[in-house]
């Protein structure tokens, strides 16, 4: 039987975190790619497994906070220098270190902002729609069910064969995930 | 059955969670939220708070068609009850963000049962501490005043002045506190819409996940983000009560214009936060029945925490006594004087009572083990650190330098009602809060959970 359009995948359901970093290891080994795993919490073991680390988040951060300084010191250097120069006895005009808080807050505040918002972007949150809500079971992922996926998408996919190899790493149960 | 494996100490059970599983911990704390009726003293507590904030609301109001002429400020001391206040708040939130930044980064596992609820406590000490400086203004539609916004008269805010630099300090404080509470909220919103029953239920925690599932791939990003969102409130923390504290320093009144503040501020601003934190703590883990997870050895450890910051407080004591004398300026001098035997001298001795002699107490383990005797030494602690930041603002500026301009401070009905105010308004936003979301962390809880076979 071809796949049929409207299935997204296959779901195994894990008894523990450790048979879903074992199970997850065993998939990426076999060739498949477009792999997730679901966990009621975070699990080292299976981001390790499926290759998952990326550096991108910190960089995006790191150059946040960049700006915000640039920002924070840049507007205080122009109010004070160029936009209202105040000569308060003869004192330099650009007093930068009372412009250290300002420009200080600025810093964390925009790499804050870009932590929590670049880490929503990147996991393309919010996305209230998505195939695996389909499934009953897979409401266990936020208690404690440990589940894997397979997309169809995934060139190595087809129904049959990869629903028996997803039987052989001893799950609780495969079900289909509608789209 | 539980397999403990030996890189996961058996204290940890002592941290919380001992004997619990991934499903249990779920339960425990979703079905606080989820499935318990709205209790009679829920309902009763919460009117109780909600009656201060109305109170609030009205002396708010009055204060707006009056002006701030109905409270005890004058000439010399134009900063009352509000800084005094405004300081206690902020310096109550910053153990939240100590808890679970702070000790987070030190690997800390115990702060996961109370980071949750502490992060909460700083939102609402937070919103309660920015009330005060905008009623402050007198002219509160203004405040935008205060930003750097183009205008026509074509000036700027003052930029090297430190209550400019608190303005963009508190402001980011409370931007990143919500941020961060709310970034550890999402994977347990999740749990709550997918456990939910009701559909208004599902649809509230629903919005507020986002569409969280968990995915392994969203996991690390995800802990990325929040470890670096602890890495950047560390700093931040130490940087709001610090520049708290320059708001005082950088003027030259007798008593404030010393280095001493910015970490004597930190300190008291942990020591007052820990205390708030087991004075809330305490009676809610009975209530809620969160034995299990707010152990006697959180409580040991708060109030050894408490211990050491109050002995820094105390430190700060001395060396305000100190640099008084070795300034060999006749008015800091006096100023120490006034404080030990002028007209506030009652309020000083109480502060001193309050938070450097009551609290030696703790170093008794008997104490510290006992939740009513360490329930009893944090409201002291609480109402001590509340005396130390009037005594700092009042005696310093009601007898500064020329002894015509002295005079004397007297909060009117109007500072009080604020006051109280403000404490309904922060234990009715406690109140919604346990309410409506869960207020320990059940995704961190999980994970510090020894490893289960089955479950």
């Amino acid at each position: 039987m071809s796949t049929p359009p409207s299935l997204y995948g296959l779901l195994a359901e894990f008894e523990t975190p450790d048979a879903l970093a074992e199970a997850a290891r065993k998939v990426r080994e076999a060739g498949y790619r477009k792999v997730d795993a679901y966990s009621p919490f975070p699990i080292e073991e299976v981001i390790e497994a499926l290759h998952f680390h990326e550096r991108k988040l910190p960089i995006l951060v790191f150059i946040g906070g960049l700006v915000g300084c640039a920002i924070g010191f840049g507007m205080q250097y122009y109010a004070a220098v160029v936009s209202y120069p105040v000569n308060v006895g003869g004192r330099p005009l650009n007093s930068w270190p009372a412009f250290v808080p300002v420009a200080f807050e600025l810093t964390i505040l925009v790499a804050a902002l870009c932590a929590v918002f670049g880490m929503l972007l990147m996991n393309g949150l919010p996305m209230p729609y998505h195939p695996l809500f389909n499934n009953p079971k897979f409401s266990l992922a936020s208690s404690h069910g440990f589940f894997l996926s397979i997309e169809s998408s995934d060139p190595l996919f087809s129904r049959a064969t990869t629903e028996e190899f997803l039987n052989g790493l001893r799950p609780k149960e495969v079900t289909e995930i509608e789209a | 059955m539980a397999d403990l494996d030996t890189s996961q100490k058996p204290a940890t059970g002592a941290m919380g969670g001992a004997g619990h599983t991934y499903e249990s911990v779920t339960d425990k704390i979703s079905d606080i939220v989820l499935t318990r009726k709205t209790s009679k003293s829920w309902i009763l507590g919460f009117g109780l708070a909600f009656a201060f904030f109305m109170v609030f609301l009205y002396a708010s109001t009055y204060l707006l068609a009056r002006g701030v002429g109905i409270w005890g400020i004058n000439v010399p001391i134009g900063w009352g009850f509000d800084i005094v206040n405004f300081v206690w708040w902020i310096g109550i939130g910053h153990a939240g963000t100590l808890i679970s930044a702070i000790l987070l980064l030190l690997k800390q596992q115990w702060r996961t049962s109370i980071n949750r609820f502490a992060e909460a406590m700083t939102l609402f000490a937070v919103a309660c501490a920015g009330v005060y400086p905008l009623l402050h203004m007198g002219r509160p539609w203004f405040a935008y005043w205060m930003l750097p916004l183009p205008n026509t008269l074509g000036i700027w805010p003052q930029f090297r002045s430190p209550l400019v630099w608190d303005l963009f300090a508190v402001s980011t404080y409370a931007t990143v506190s919500l941020l961060f509470w709310y970034v550890g909220l999402i994977p347990d919103v999740a749990t709550m819409r997918d456990r939910s029953k009701g559909r208004v239920a599902q649809l509230f925690y629903g919005l507020l996940a986002m569409g969280w599932r968990g995915s392994a791939r969203h996991w690390q990003r995800y802990e990325t983000a929040y470890l670096l969102l602890a890495g950047l409130s560390t700093p931040l923390v130490l940087s709001v009560h610090t520049i708290v504290s320059l708001d005082f320093a950088a003027g030259i009144i007798p008593g404030w214009h010393t280095t001493i503040f910015p970490p004597y501020f930190v300190a008291g601003a942990v020591y007052s936060g820990f205390a708030m934190v087991l004075v809330l703590m305490i009676p809610i883990r009975r209530i809620y029945k969160l034995e299990d997870y707010v152990t006697p050895r959180h409580l040991d450890t708060m109030s050894k925490v408490m211990l050491a910051s109050g002995l820094i407080v105390a430190y700060g004591y001395l060396m305000e006594i100190f640099y008084a004398w070795y300034s060999a300026t006749s008015y800091e001098q006096y100023m120490v004087e006034n404080r030990f035997s002028g007209p506030y001298a009652l309020l000083y001795w109480a502060l001193i009572l309050a938070n450097v002699v009551i609290p030696q107490t703790l170093w008794m383990k008997r104490v510290r083990t006992s939740t009513f005797a360490l329930f009893l030494v944090a409201l002291v602690i609480n109402v001590g650190m509340w005396l130390e930041r009037f005594i700092i603002i009042v005696t310093s500026l009601h007898r500064d330098y020329l002894p015509a301009s002295w005079d004397m401070y007297y909060p009117t009905v109007w500072d009080w009602a604020t006051y109280v105010g403000t404490i309904g308004l922060f234990f009715s936003l406690l109140f919604i809060f346990v309410r409506l979301l869960p207020m320990i962390s059940i995704f961190e809880m999980r994970s510090i959970l020894p490893k289960q076979d089955g479950k």
